[in-house]
């Protein structure tokens, strides 16, 4: 066999899955969206047992290229996709949403996130992000005859599409003053030092992607999307394409653009303590707890800027711990947002919740837990990723970030223990209606995760080490 | 010789078009001329040697981008005299743009390069033996078979989000079901109503029919 075919393998299933799903959907008669959600959640499974079995490879001449790094955020993707997949099967049913092409508009918004994930080209980098971000638009606009719904689709694509136009605009400047797009070439050209072009283009190139991991100050488009969106895909919004994003501004910021680390370094620290800032104090005033989660969403990315910011192994390996422990507790609590519907309604208050420990112990718990790592109190999984990240900021000499993002951790405990005061000490009947099993096996595998983090930690550290090693060893 | 008769010739018809496009009372007047200047600068193209980009902007201008001009201004009704209005307020930004375009051309006849590596570095370099449409369609067909795949899907994402976005089962659409219609027996369809000399009936509210 050609050796260079498993490493093609997941982005081939996913890719002609899709379209099989997608014919499938239009030619059988009945039950065609859990059908498809099935098999898509079957083909997502499949390609990350195939991304575990592919050797490191270099495809198409420079344009892709695998290895354990893009193995471990792949399926990092994977994960978010498919528990987002389960959290629709019941949320769209009862909606009446239910269609057939949404799980296909998931896989290939996936198949966009692992190329970008895996790009070694400027180029290959932009394909795989306008292809997820095309997918993307649509599932916000998914619930088409909500107005709120078709509102955050047209939002986000406006602003996507504008977040896109930079992106191009510097890899354009980054081409034109260098002469190549490809990331080894780049890396050569750049090791001895780079004109103002190709630090302009940097920027934009920087500022594209800022804004799809929704940094502060180009968040602006977060919480209106994620409130508006049908809650699945707004668990898939905080999840999968984050994760995605935040793996490729590690590889392209240190791989082809390592050697001006002096010069964007304080970029991502401003990013960052903006971010930290801002999902601490702004998400104080929100009711409405999908709009809450977005700013925390804000919050957690600019803790994960801070390993990039740091520039070292240390730095990318407590990165990839941040993200793998914030995608459990994110799509976990999400779960729990899609579980609190009332006489068939989904609400989104937080007052909502009040009187929930009394009603429904272990759907209070679960949020709880959920509640409780986000604000980074141990034991729970929460507190280790910031650890992790503060240590490598301070390693590297970025005290201040450490001690801003401290202050700030510690300003976001009072939104998130509010959550929970709400639920176990303010008196009110929820009576929310019976959760479906989907729902509550993420619930259960979420809250479990976070709880035992402490218990086994060594497996994801190691696998975030040599990662991290793969990608700048 | 002919060559260059040729570039005057397609230059002149290019700028006169253009010319007309701008002062044309007539909307469609307009576009037809805009289509004329596309034509006229595919011509110049040709003439350049670069005979795929004249292609494409025969193909894609001319073909898709005026032909939705055309659409545009007959189907909707705009308002074209309110849009001339304003010429005296819009004109200093226009000689603003009209100026960086110039200053822009005199930089790029003058030869000036602000990154003199960046050609040496290029992977591939503007071939002198084949084509240009040979050229890409090689690179296009062989290194960048991947994107050129991947973009295809991203079309197709497109195509699927324009049918999940718009479209709409019909129920309503008139057919006949004769199993439905063998099935009807007369108690769901008739109704005795006993009237009163002069007085008439009150309506019974008919059972609401599937068929």
């Amino acid at each position: 066999m050609n050796p260079l075919l498993p490493p093609l393998v997941p982005g081939l299933l996913l890719g002609l899955g899709g379209m099989a799903l997608l014919l499938v959907g239009v030619l059988s008669k009945r039950d065609k969206a859990s059908t498809s959600t099935y098999g898509a959640i079957l083909l997502l499974a499949l390609a990350a047992a195939f991304s575990f079995a592919a050797p490191d490879a270099v495809l198409f001449g420079g344009l892709l290229k695998t290895s354990l790094f893009t193995r471990y955020a792949d399926s990092m993707v994977y994960l978010g996709a498919a528990a987002a997949l389960l959290l629709s099967l019941d949320y769209n049913r009862r909606e009446a949403m239910a269609r057939f092409e949404f799980p296909v508009l998931v896989l290939f918004a996936v198949l966009g996130m692992i190329v970008m994930v895996s790009a070694a080209d400027l180029m290959s980098l932009y394909v795989g992000f306008e292809l997820q971000s095309l997918a993307l638009y649509i599932l916000a606009a998914s619930a088409r005859d909500s107005l709120r719904s078709t509102e955050a689709g047209l939002k986000y694509f406006v602003l996507g599409s504008l977040a896109s136009g930079l992106l191009i605009y510097g890899i354009s400047l980054v081409y034109g003053f260098s002469g190549t797009t490809n990331f080894v070439s780049l890396a050569a050209i750049l090791a001895n030092g780079a004109g103002y072009g190709i630090v302009i283009g940097i920027v934009f190139v920087l500022v594209g992607l800022a804004f799809k991991v929704s940094a502060a100050p180009f968040h602006m488009w977060t919480p209106d999307v994620y409130e508006g969106s049908p809650t699945p895909v707004t668990a898939l919004f905080g999840t999968a394409p984050k994760i995605a994003t935040m793996a490729l501004l590690l590889a392209v910021m240190l791989g082809p653009f390592g050697h001006l680390l002096a010069q964007w370094r304080m970029i991502i620290e401003i990013l960052s303590i903006l971010s930290m800032a801002l999902g601490a104090l702004a998400a104080i005033g929100q009711k409405n707890i999908k709009r809450l989660l977005a700013y925390s969403s804000i919050g957690h990315m600019g803790y994960a800027l801070m390993g990039l910011a740091a520039g070292t192994l240390a730095g990318v390996q407590a990165t990839l711990v941040y993200l793998a422990i914030y995608l459990v507790m994110s799509f976990g609590a999400f779960a729990c947002v899609v579980a609190m519907r009332r006489k068939g309604q989904a609400v989104e208050t937080i007052a909502d919740l009040a009187g929930l420990s009394t009603e429904n112990p272990g759907f209070a718990f679960a949020l709880a837990i959920f509640m409780w790592a986000m604000a980074g109190i141990p034991p729970l999984s929460g507190f280790f990723g910031k650890l992790y990240v503060f240590s490598a900021a301070i390693n590297a000499g970025l005290n201040t970030l450490a001690v801003v993002g401290v202050v700030t951790s510690i300003i976001g405990a009072f939104y998130y223990l509010r959550v929970i005061k709400v639920m176990y000490f303010d008196a009110g009947t929820p009576g929310f209606d019976k959760t479906a099993s989907g729902v509550r096996f993420v619930m259960f595998a979420g809250a479990l995760v976070t709880c035992l983090f402490v218990l086994i930690p060594g497996p994801l550290i190691a696998a975030a080490d040599a990662a991290a090693k793969a990608l700048i060893g | 010789m002919i060559p260059n008769l040729l570039f005057d010739v397609f230059s002149f018809i290019l700028l006169g078009s253009a010319a007309m496009v701008v002062t044309s009372r007539n909307p469609v007047h307009a576009v037809l001329f805009l289509i004329l200047a596309f034509i006229n600068a595919a011509a110049l193209f040709l003439l350049a040697g670069a005979e795929f980009l004249a292609m494409i902007l025969v193909i894609v201008y001319v073909g898709a981008v005026a032909v939705l001009f055309l659409f545009v201004v007959m189907m909707l009704d705009v308002n074209f005299a309110a849009l001339r209005e304003g010429f005296q307020r819009y004109a200093p930004i226009g000689a603003l743009v009209a100026l960086i375009l110039f200053v822009e051309l005199a930089l790029f006849v003058t030869g000036s390069t602000i990154a003199p590596g960046a050609a040496a570095a290029r992977l591939f370099p503007t071939p002198d033996t084949i084509t240009n449409s040979q050229a890409l369609g090689s690179l296009i067909y062989t290194n960048y078979l991947v994107l050129f795949q991947l973009s295809g899907v991203i079309l197709l994402v497109a195509m699927i989000g324009a049918i999940v976005l718009t479209h709409r089962d019909r129920k309503r659409a008139k057919r006949q079901n004769l199993d439905v219609q063998h099935a009807r027996v007369p108690a769901e369809t008739l109704t005795m109503v006993s009237a009163k000399l002069g007085a008439g009936a009150p309506m019974p509210k008919p059972n609401k029919e599937t068929l």
